[in-house]
């Protein structure tokens, strides 16, 4: 079934995917056991003439054994989701390019600061739904919102981020791979929030810089790391 | 005790006489026909739930504005020029609208009214050995009040802009400003209804709490209580904590919309995420009122055919508390992606995977019930079977999006959807099916046609599987939720045949339902006469005539000798013996031998 994901791009992917593939195994294994022994017993046990069923109330220690077993996997799922999640939201590393997403209704605004190395000044460059970025840096994305709620959503990349209207909400990513991704809204935002979508231009280097400089967007702006 | 007894005995006596049709059907103080008008009106939510849902499959199928577009067959006349539905052209604000409230009537008027409403009403006076509820008056108005907040509801459709449109989750600012969606009076009315919603919840579930702690029959000790009914009692405890979080929230929306408030409008000093903590808090124990009370039937119904005591009776009942506390301390799973602080979400992962245990422990018990059984497939049993053989599946789902990392990925996905949709409907509907059919010989007095009933189960149980396995991997190839046409993105494309193959099985689905009507009807004039014990069942509404009269009980109450389950007992012949049946001391004395 794991198949029909996206082809990964971004570095974070992999880790987010392993660990789809764990929890796949592991439900996948208790779905067949469930759901063969139901099947067996509906077999084994179904009403036969002369027949009585057996009288029991239950058996403690198999219950104990039944409430620890999966109390311990589902904590140790836990745990080993934790670091992946505080890896990429809540541990922001230094950012090598900061761009601004600002969600309306229904489109992206993505402003890169001008020349003058700056956001809020009036030579930022601002335009709809396109975001260019160049391949195998760290990206930092500024997420915001004019009116409702969206959500920043790039499937090849495994990101997802809504966008709330009254916060900048910090956000990276760090794509490996040169192309052009789609980015949908996730998040209901209207009649207009189906076709709501951005595309991502993941370039070399040299494509990068010369679109910047035919579109008048100044150098990469670094940031520090964010986060604890 | 017994002097207190007696002493009602006489006044119900004194005071029971025949009541007029309007008493009797429409105003009716009498738990059995409260339950019934619940029933009635869970079954028309659910076809009109129903019939929104294929609105919607038929868009994601065959989306309007694409090449295969075009009016949803007898749909034009119906719809006339309503923008929504213009010539039966779904339009997106009417798809919105259409899902909104597909979701809105399925939980609040066909799961809740038919799992909460009906079978709590029915049930639990006749299941604790009680004539009726403890506030039959107070019952009354709480459907009354009940009906009236769903003809707000539906009367929404009526209104100009149409009904809700910003989804059952009403996410602010797009449902607390109007002119984001373009939705007025129809937003207005979705709060309003749910508001006096809550207060119809509340005067029910003052009133389960009350009679369970105070009139059960002599001898029936909360161990010794059906299962179903500790569901229902758990139920109605969440009821009365999580409604009235959702009254206020709504209570603030409304200010928002129509009195210039900013609760939530951030251009004011609002905050959107405050309506989504509150929406949660009460949200997610709304999802255990969903199921909890299918579990509870599901557990019955298995015992009963499997001819076996349940298995771990006390680890069920503790299982349903615990998961009745757990669900305060979970919410924030719903928020993952929201904003909230990433550090929060960490901890609610945590509490998200533990809930799982107690319905780990639930299923590993169904399993050890039907273990040694001497199983009867009747259709009762057949979907409570698959309530169990579906639920699974659906809490298996869950652990995907309890992984906060993994989550990122698939929330707001048809990951989301298919899951939900094993929950509340492989869970909750099938429980709900299995309880009909269980049921309904004690509520008409006829058992519904078996035939009929079984074929009914497998269109369902089929149709149900096709339309929503598939969203899981719908869900995996990162198919966003609530989008109108899934042909506007590249990356959806490969996924079209999907969609229609989905929308074939719920057509498939929603045809089934119509053998369950004619059934439903059929059999309640012309079905077999069941008489009072049909299924050989061991509770208490099992000694009462079917159907009981005003007060449940000819003559005194029963008094309660031992649990609800013992199945193929050894004290006895049969492989019943009810709570009710008093054995004589040597046979008990001979059997301990």
């Amino acid at each position: 079934m794991l198949r029909w994901l996206p082809e990964n791009v971004s570095t974070y992917g992999p880790d987010i995917d392993r660990l789809f593939y764990v929890i796949y195994y592991v439900t996948g294994a208790t779905f067949l056991v469930v759901q063969i022994t139901l099947l067996v017993f509906l077999v084994l046990y179904r009403h036969q003439d002369g027949r009585r069923a057996t009288y029991t109330h239950g058996n403690t220690s198999l219950e104990i054994a039944w409430t620890i077993a999966p109390a311990i996997l589902l904590v140790i799922l836990a745990f080993v989701s934790r670091k992946t999640w505080a890896d990429i939201k809540q541990h922001i590393p230094p950012s090598d390019m900061v761009i601004q997403v600002t969600a309306k209704q229904f489109n992206w605004e993505v402003a890169y600061p001008g020349p003058d190395g700056k956001f809020d000044t009036d030579d930022d460059v601002v335009m709809d739904n396109d975001v260019h970025v160049p391949v195998n840096k760290t990206i930092r994305v500024l997420l915001k919102s004019r009116d409702v709620i969206h959500s920043f959503f790039i499937p090849s990349a495994r990101f997802k981020q809504d966008a709330v209207p009254g916060h900048s909400i910090p956000t990276w990513f760090k794509i490996t791979r040169t192309g052009k991704y789609e980015i949908p809204c996730a998040e209901l935002c209207g009649f207009g929030h189906s076709g709501m979508r951005g595309w991502l231009y993941v370039q070399t280097p040299e494509e990068y810089e010369a679109w910047a400089r035919e579109n008048k967007v100044g150098p990469l702006l670094t940031a520090p790391a964010l986060g604890n | 005790m017994s002097e207190a007894i007696t002493h009602a005995e006489a006044r119900h006596v004194a005071v029971h006489h025949e009541v007029g049709f309007i008493r009797h059907y429409i105003f009716s103080t009498d738990h059995k026909m409260i339950g019934k008008q619940f029933l009635t009106l869970g079954l028309l939510g659910l076809m009109m739930g129903g019939l929104l849902a294929l609105l919607v499959r038929w868009e994601l199928a065959w989306p309007a504005n694409g090449p295969t577009g075009g009016p949803v067959p007898g749909f034009g006349w119906v719809s006339m020029d309503n923008p929504l539905l213009p010539g039966g052209n779904i339009t997106p604000a009417g798809y919105n609208a259409f899902f909104t409230m597909h979701a809105t009537i399925m939980i609040f008027f066909a799961v809740m009214p038919i799992l909460v409403g009906c079978f709590g009403n029915f049930l639990i006076p006749l299941m604790i050995g009680a004539r009726d509820m403890a506030f039959p008056v107070l019952n009354m108005l709480s459907f009354w009040v009940g009906a009236s907040s769903a003809v707000l509801m539906f009367g929404s459709f009526f209104v100009e802009g149409g009904p809700a449109a910003a989804g059952w989750t009403s996410y602010a600012p797009l449902s607390a400003v109007p002119v984001y969606t373009g939705v007025t009076w129809g937003q207005h009315l979705w709060c309003m209804s749910l508001i006096v919603l809550g207060i119809s919840s509340l005067m029910g579930s003052i009133n389960y709490i009350t009679t369970i702690i105070n009139m059960r029959a002599p001898g029936m000790t909360w161990f010794r209580l059906p299962l179903v009914i500790w569901s229902l009692f758990v139920t109605a405890i969440l009821l009365l904590l999580s409604l009235p979080v959702l009254t206020s929230a709504l209570g603030m929306l409304l200010f928002d919309r129509m009195a210039g408030t900013h609760f939530f409008a951030p251009d004011g000093g609002g905050e959107p995420l405050l309506w989504q903590h509150l929406f949660w808090f009460f949200g997610h124990p709304e999802v255990y009122i969903l199921i909890l009370p299918a579990m509870g039937v599901a557990s019955d119904v298995l015992s009963v055919f499997a001819r076996k005591p349940i298995f771990g009776y006390h680890a069920m009942a503790f299982s349903m508390i615990g998961i009745a506390f757990l669900s305060w301390i979970v919410w924030g799973h719903h928020m993952f992606q929201s904003g909230m602080s990433p550090a929060l979400g960490t901890s609610f992962m945590l509490s998200t995977m533990v809930i799982a245990v107690p319905s780990a422990i639930k299923t590993f018990n169904w399993l050890g019930t039907l273990w040694g059984g001497n199983i009867r497939f009747t259709t009762p049993m057949l979907n409570a079977i698959a309530f169990v053989s579906m639920f699974v599946i659906g809490g298996l789902s869950g652990i995907f999006m309890a992984s906060t990392p993994v989550d990122i990925y698939i929330h707001d996905t048809y990951f989301i959807v298919a899951h939900i949709h094993y929950v509340v409907f492989g869970g909750s509907i099938f429980g709900a099916f299995a309880a009909i059919y269980f049921w309904f010989p004690k509520m008409f007095g006829r058992l519904m046609n078996e035939t009929l009933g079984k074929i009914h189960f497998a269109f369902t149980f089929i149709g149900f599987n096709w339309t929503f396995f598939p969203m899981h991997i719908l869900g995996v190839g990162g198919h966003m939720r609530r989008i109108y046409d899934p042909t506007q993105y590249d990356f959806l494309k490969a996924f079209q045949p999907m969609n229609t193959f989905i929308t074939y099985g719920a057509l498939i689905l929603g045809a089934g339902q119509l053998i369950l009507i004619v059934n439903f009807f059929w059999s309640m004039f012309a079905g077999k006469v069941a008489g009072k014990n049909p299924w050989q069942a061991n509770t208490l509404e099992w000694e009462a005539p079917s159907p009981p009269p005003h007060g449940n009980f000819p003559g005194p109450l029963p008094t309660v000798y031992r649990g609800p389950y013992e199945y193929s007992s050894p004290l006895v012949a049969e492989d019943y013996l009810p709570q009710a049946r008093r054995l004589e001391p040597q046979t008990a004395a001979a059997a301990a031998h």
